[in-house]
């Protein structure tokens, strides 16, 4: 299950609707070990497009090491799909790398950029396998 | 001559669960050469028919390594090098 908090989820659907029709991405970092995401960080999605995103090389270098010297992983890697359902698609699972991130899907296909409902879902990604998880939205993530 | 090499959580499989190992070579390919020595199946998982693989970032001193040559950028003692996986997908 995948824990988060009220104000990170509202921020990755507003980044995902801004973004609409190009794909969004990004992670939420987090103390290694905890499963706290704990620290929006949006990327630019260097492919610029509809239907595929990429973090730029030097953006990535630039994050790992911030995490890195924070003690912290990727405990989310979110991105949009613009025209299709919150599912991942056979790229996102061939490309998946991160095996202990919470692999977050947000479609904006039924309302692009403007306000409304989107899906909102999560799944783990390792070895090429998809297991979809629950998301709990919390006011606040709990302070222990 | 030693060279610190940054592993990515995905492949550390291959080196026992280490997060850095040390390898040596005085080019990227030299390095990626003698790193399988020791993680034998690291090297594939680097490079495809003779070159870096699409979907995965090397740096040396912070840069990446496909502006400085790719595989044949140059190494020398105590340069650093880390590998990180892209973080990509997408609909398509």
């Amino acid at each position: 299950m995948l824990t988060i908090d009220q104000a990170t989820y509202d921020a990755i659907v507003a980044h995902a609707k801004r973004d609409h029709p190009d794909e969004a991405c990004g992670v939420v970092a987090g103390p290694e070990g905890s499963d706290r995401p704990e620290r929006l960080v949006e990327m630019v999605n260097a492919a610029g497009s509809p239907t595929f995103y990429e973090f730029d090389s030097t953006d990535l270098f630039q994050l790992y090491k911030e995490m890195d010297a924070n003690d912290e992983v990727p405990v989310v890697v979110y991105h949009s799909h613009t025209a299709t359902e919150a599912y991942p698609s056979r790229t996102d699972i061939g490309l998946a790398s991160e095996p202990g991130a919470h692999y977050v899907l947000v479609s904006t296909r039924e309302h692009g950029n403007n306000d409304g409902p989107v899906e909102f879902r999560s799944y783990r990604i390792i070895d090429g396998v998809v297991t979809e998880e629950n998301v709990r939205v919390v006011p606040q993530l709990s302070s222990d | 001559m030693a060279i610190e090499v940054r592993i990515p959580t995905i492949l550390r499989t291959y080196t026992g669960g280490e997060k850095a190992v040390d390898g040596e070579g005085a080019s990227l390919s030299a390095l990626i050469d003698d790193l399988e020595a020791n993680h034998p199946g690291l090297k594939d998982r680097l490079i495809e028919e003779g070159d870096l693989r699409r979907f995965v970032n090397v740096y040396i001193n912070d840069e990446d390594v496909r502006f400085i040559g790719g595989l044949e950028a140059e190494l020398k003692d105590g340069d650093q090098v880390v590998v990180l996986p892209a973080v990509a997908g997408g609909a398509a």
